[in-house]
Formats: C-alpha cells, sequence, structure tokens
C-alpha cells in the first residue's frame, strides 16, 4: 500500500472519533430537554452548553488528528 | 481524486514588518496584527463604555457591562467572592480570546488562537499561576489535593498517581480544546469552500452548508471563550478551596 492510500485510510479511521462526540452531544441535550420538561424554571442551560462543548471538542481531537494526516505529514 | 484544497493555508504565519535581532526573529506578523487588534477592541469596549455611565446605558456601555457582570457572577458561583481578587486576570483572559476567535471568524483575518503556542502559553500561565496560588495559601495542605476524602490507604497508591496525572495533564487539555475546536472549524470551513469553489454551479450547496456551518463557528467561538473561561475559574476554585 503506498503512503497516499494509507493517509486516507487513516484519516478516515480518525473520524470515528467523531461516534462518540455525537453520542455525547446527544446524550447532553436529551437530558437539558428532560430536566426542563421536568422542571421549566431549572437553571441548567448554562452547564447543557458547557457540556455540549466539552463533549464537541473530544470529537474535535479526532477531526484534528484526520486533518493532520491528511494535510501535514 | 486529488482535489487542489490547501485549508490549512490561513493559519500560516506572515511576516509584515520583518525585523530581526541576530538570529531571533522577532517580526509583526499577521498573528501580532490581530492580537494587537483584539487587545485595542477589548479596552475599546471597557474603556469607551464606562468613560460616560448613563442610568440607560449605550449599546458600548450595555456590551462592556454584560461581560463584565457576566465574568462577576461567573467567578462567584464557581470559586466564591473569595475569588474577585482574581477577576482582572480572567477577565482579561475572556475578552481575549473572545475577540481573538471572533475576528478569526472574518474572512482573509487570522486566528491566533488557532495556533496550539498561543493556547498553550496562556493555559501555561493558567496552570502555573493556579498552583502557586494554591501553595501559597495552603502551603504543604496543598499537597491533600491530591489525596481524596475516605479511601483505604492501598487503594491510594493507585489514586494518587491518577489525581497527579490528571492534575498535570489541564494545560494540555485546556490548550488543546480551544486549539482544536479553531483549527478544526476554520479548515471545515476552508474545505466546504474549496468544495463550493471547484464544482459549478453545484456548489451552491456546499456554499449554503458553509453558512449554516459560520453560524455554528460563532456559536463556538463564544462558547469556547467561555469554557476556556469557566475551566479556568473552576482551577481557581480548586487550589483556593481545594475541593
Amino acid at each position: 500500500m503506498d503512503l497516499a492510500s494509507a493517509k486516507m485510510i487513516g484519516a478516515g479511521l480518525a473520524c470515528i472519533a467523531l461516534v462518540g462526540a455525537g453520542i455525547g452531544i446527544g446524550n447532553v441535550f436529551a437530558a437539558l430537554i428532560n430536566a426542563l420538561a421536568r422542571n421549566p424554571a431549572a437553571q441548567v442551560t448554562p452547564f447543557a452548553f458547557l457540556g455540549f462543548a466539552l463533549a464537541e471538542a473530544t470529537g474535535l481531537f479526532g477531526l484534528a488528528i484526520a486533518f493532520l494526516i491528511l494535510f501535514v505529514f | 481524486m486529488a482535489l487542489e484544497l490547501h485549508p490549512l493555508e490561513q493559519f500560516v504565519i506572515k511576516p509584515i514588518v520583518p525585523l530581526h535581532i541576530g538570529k531571533l526573529d522577532i517580526s509583526f506578523t499577521n498573528s501580532a496584527l490581530l492580537m494587537t487588534i483584539a487587545v485595542l477592541l477589548a479596552t475599546a469596549v471597557v474603556v469607551i463604555g464606562t468613560r460616560r455611565e448613563e442610568l440607560v446605558p449605550s449599546r458600548i456601555q450595555s456590551l462592556g457591562e454584560l461581560a463584565y457582570e457576566f465574568i462577576g457572577n461567573m467567578i462567584d458561583e464557581t470559586v466564591g467572592t473569595d475569588g474577585q481578587r482574581y477577576f482582572p486576570f480572567v477577565f482579561t483572559l475572556f475578552m481575549f480570546i473572545l475577540f481573538g476567535n471572533v475576528l478569526g471568524l472574518i474572512p482573509f483575518g487570522y486566528t491566533f488562537t488557532g495556533q496550539l503556542i498561543v493556547t498553550f502559553a496562556m493555559a501555561a500561565v493558567v496552570f502555573v499561576g493556579v498552583t502557586l496560588i494554591g501553595i501559597w495559601r495552603h502551603g504543604w495542605r496543598f499537597l491533600s489535593f491530591f489525596v481524596p476524602h475516605g479511601v483505604p490507604i492501598v487503594l491510594l497508591l493507585l489514586l494518587v498517581p491518577i489525581e497527579l496525572l490528571s492534575y498535570l495533564i489541564r494545560p494540555f487539555t485546556l490548550s488543546i480544546r480551544l486549539f482544536a475546536n479553531m483549527l478544526a472549524g476554520h479548515t471545515m470551513l476552508a474545505i466546504f469552500g474549496g468544495f463550493a469553489a471547484s464544482i459549478g454551479i453545484l456548489g451552491l450547496l456546499p456554499l449554503g452548508l458553509d453558512v449554516l456551518i459560520f453560524f455554528l463557528e460563532l456559536l463556538v467561538a463564544v462558547l469556547q471563550a467561555y469554557v476556556f473561561t469557566i475551566l479556568t475559574c473552576l482551577y481557581l476554585n480548586d487550589a483556593i478551596n481545594l475541593h
């Protein structure tokens, strides 16, 4: 296998990290809707966005690796 | 299929005013220019906003007050009133990152928060500062931070190294989170822009997607400034109140 195809496959594999980010973000907002439906006065939205940002960042680590494989090396 | 895309070209540092002292390159670059603009704008919002204090605030005054109260409340909620002493540092950090992130979204601009060394320098300052504050306030008792309460001695052999590792890894996660968000977002914008340019009339589709991603990136830019700041506050809370 030559280097170019190996890079493509590697970048594709790195994007699997996005599965976790998707599950995480889905969980965060599911929990937010749950909380707001049970108690509309709950002040939890800022925490939900904090959780969203933290969960999204883990997926972006994978995406950054994919970009590094494709464009830097 | 090889697309002629250079999505990482936007992160290249170009010197504007070349300056060399011996082998040291201290040129005024596009990154430095954007940093200067960010500092000037952040200063202008606060200084002009508070020049004429009116009961019914003007737009710029309410912007400055909003940012001030936002950070003030954040410190109150996470650290407590004890943390207000560090308000100037946290506020400066927040405004610098916020303006850096948002200015980077202007086309043909430059995102200095998309450089790992910039975010790492900020995270390292936070890490070293917080550690010194902890040692200064608690002395040797600061080490009890790494020992969880009510745990059997045998388990401590395992838990203390883990706590220590998770403490030492903080500057890296803090800096890479901001850097990766900016890098990935801007690269994604550039890639979709490249698609739009290369496939003719069908390119309207990725162009429309690019517009939507731009709004997401605007959210992310503000959110990541918030996350960086609130994590700084949480670390400060650990150092001041020790769990």
